[in-house]
């Protein structure tokens, strides 16, 4: 436990650090399981990272990841989450910036070579614009596929199948066909009991309405 | 009629008529030596490479959107699904993001179990990248010989989990089961006599001089290049740089285990070849003394909101009952939160940034694949190569497009 309360203060160090440092280009840091999480301004996103490789006390020489993440309620609705490891300092920090659908996102890949490919598939997935990348073409889909798959608003079952044609001796896409509706089940009720969702039917069993009413020494019996 | 040219560098003399034009080559996607659905569009002139364009995705299956519509015990299969060659240290990496995200730790024997199992994963995928690497550099008996151990590890995976690939043993808090009886003795027999087929591995290949001609100072990659294309694993350690997670980040048991982290020093295809074999012996070191120090106790978490109850308690528990079959339709809850949490994959590694809402299923789960960084590289590994060299190349890096593709 000794061991892990230590991590925990170099961690919050280098967050202060960084912000300390980086002043307008970092807007906040927050701690959740053990990990630092540095939120940046989307223009800077390359000074901090720069920054964040080259700076004596963090020596982040490696970007293990990058990623988008999709939060469709948000004024903004991606964040992309680029994942940094510190060999010398053995050591993990995390940046995310955030962006809207219109809004473009600085490439990093002239701070980390690594950064091409993990654009390449944000922009495939989530439509995120990277600028400066030379390269941004889509890399897991398909040749000619349309839309971003892993956008919270794409169906899981895409919007085109393919199949071979023996009459025009091809492969031919078709919209999808599902024979059965895609069934998404819901077991979203609550482990813990009925505690803060009401189902339908919930209302016989907390009050009455009319008849006959639990006394309050039977309700605490029950519970 | 044009002057002949002379070509300062080799005197040969160079006429009109032989200038060589940039010719551009399909490689793949059917071909032996790209290690699953790999297509390259190089940009050669003549034979060297100016320019490699991997283009993958062909076996892309949307792992990560399929796992965002799946409660956490549906994704973990997935996983298995990603780097086929090594299957339970992918699903090693699943299981430990969500404990941390659920904040259990499972017991004891069950780590150990774990720990034993990655270590087979391990010792099973470099006997498939060495011995496909060397065939694809022109060698068959290695091919031949190795497969041959392989199949007897892959069936201690058949007897603990009843799969040979697809192994869903490795479960959010702890493994599904205990492993059988006598296997443990078995695998011991197994690791005692493994270094004999490993050293006739490296008989036929460490000096091989055709083995050496087409890997020693291909695909260099040094230190610096290493860190900035973001290489791991066997790529890393095969430019020098003493990196494992195992020891610098250790996770589950390995504080405890006894082994050594093997470091190229040329940063070749050769290097990373040595590197791998040496790691198996390291491997077999930990897997001896996890069998040798195997715990007695459970195997997966008592915590019945993450784990089930076991079957004899179900036939007259009535509260097991429900357990698991909440579990099984439902699933537990993860509370809200992220992590990225990464093992040391026998490829690199192999990273899962898990978020999640505080439901039953992953808000996002986006996996970092050792592979996809390394194929990256291809390019500037292979520049000013031989055509051949990309086939070292890609060899060395270990692809496996399971992952790649995800």
């Amino acid at each position: 436990m000794a061991s892990n309360k230590e991590i925990d203060e170099s961690l919050v160090d280098v967050a202060e650090h960084v912000e300390e440092q980086l002043g307008g280009s970092i807007i906040s840091h927050e701690i959740i399981n053990d990990e630092v999480i540095l939120i940046a301004k989307r223009e800077d996103i390359c000074r901090v990272l720069q920054f964040l490789r080259d700076d004596s006390e963090c020596k982040f020489e490696m970007l293990i990841g990058l990623c988008g993440v999709d939060y469709p309620e948000r004024p903004q609705r991606f964040e992309v989450v680029y994942n940094l490891l510190s060999l010398t300092q053995n050591n993990r920090i995390r940046v995310k910036v955030y962006a809207g659908e219109e809004d473009f996102v600085p490439s990093v890949t002239k701070v980390f070579s690594t950064a091409g490919w993990f654009e390449r598939e944000a922009w495939d997935m989530y439509g995120i614009y990277f600028d400066g990348h030379d390269d941004l073409r889509r890399i897991l889909t398909d040749y000619g596929f349309e839309g971003h798959p892993l956008r919270k608003d794409f169906p899981l079952t895409g919007h085109v199948e393919l199949r071979y044609d023996e009459e025009l001796r091809r492969v031919v896409y078709e919209p999808v066909h599902l024979v059965q509706d895609f069934r998404n089940f819901d077991y979203l009720s609550p482990w813990e009991g009925m505690t803060d969702v009401q189902l339908p039917g919930d209302e016989k069993g907390t009050t009455l309405e009319q008849g006959w009413k639990p006394s309050d020494a039977s309700v605490g019996e029950k519970k | 009629m044009a002057e002949p040219l002379m070509n300062p560098e080799d005197g040969v003399e160079v006429g009109s008529q032989t200038h060589i034009k940039p010719y551009t080559m399909n490689f793949g996607p059917q071909h032996p030596a790209a290690h699953g659905v790999l297509r390259l569009v190089l940009e050669m002139e003549g034979e060297i490479v100016e320019r490699s364009d991997p283009h993958i995705g062909l076996l892309h299956r949307g792992t990560e959107k399929l796992i965002e519509y799946k409660t956490y015990t549906q994704a973990l299969p997935y996983f298995d699904r990603l780097d086929y060659v090594a299957p339970m240290n992918q699903e090693h990496a699943f299981a430990l993001a969500t404990e941390k995200l659920l904040g259990i730790t499972p017991p004891l024997r069950a780590q150990y179990i774990r720990v034993l199992f990655s270590e087979l994963g391990r010792i099973l995928n470099h006997i498939l990248n060495i011995t496909t690497f060397a065939l694809d550099v022109g060698a068959i008996t290695p091919a031949l010989w190795g497969f041959e151990e392989r199949e007897k590890g892959m069936e201690f995976y058949e007897r603990v989990c009843g799969a040979r690939l697809h192994a869903n043993y490795f479960r959010p808090g702890g493994v599904a089961s205990d492993m059988p009886a006598g296997l443990a003795e078995d695998m011991l027999e197994w690791v005692e006599n493994l270094p004999k087929a490993i050293g006739d591995l490296e008989t036929l290949l460490s000096n091989n001089r055709i083995f050496k001609q087409r890997t020693v100072d291909i695909g260099v990659a040094t230190k610096e290049e290493a860190l900035d294309w973001g290489f791991t694993g066997p790529m890393l350690r095969g430019s020098g740089v003493a990196w494992d997670l195992r020891k610098s980040q250790p996770y589950e048991v390995y504080e405890e285990m006894d082994f050594d982290i093997p470091v190229g020093k040329t940063g070749d295809c050769y290097a990373r070849y040595l590197v791998r074999v040496a790691e198996m012996y390291e491997s077999m070191k930990i897997m001896k003394q996890c069998l040798n120090n195997l715990p007695e106790g459970p195997v997966k978490s008592n915590d019945y909101k993450v784990s089930p109850p076991p079957r004899s308690e179900m036939k007259d528990s009535m509260e097991a009952m429900i357990h698991h079959f909440k579990l099984y339709t439902e699933g537990f809850h993860v509370p809200a939160g992220e992590t990225y949490t990464a093992v040391e994959a026998p490829k690199g590694e192999f990273g899962v940034y898990l978020v999640s809402d505080g439901t039953n299923k992953p808000y996002r789960c986006h996996i970092r694949a050792p592979g996809f960084a390394h194929l990256q590289a291809l390019d500037f590994v292979s520049k000013g190569h031989m055509l051949a060299d990309v086939v070292s190349n890609i060899g060395s890096m270990d692809v496996v497009f399971g992952e790649i593709d995800r």
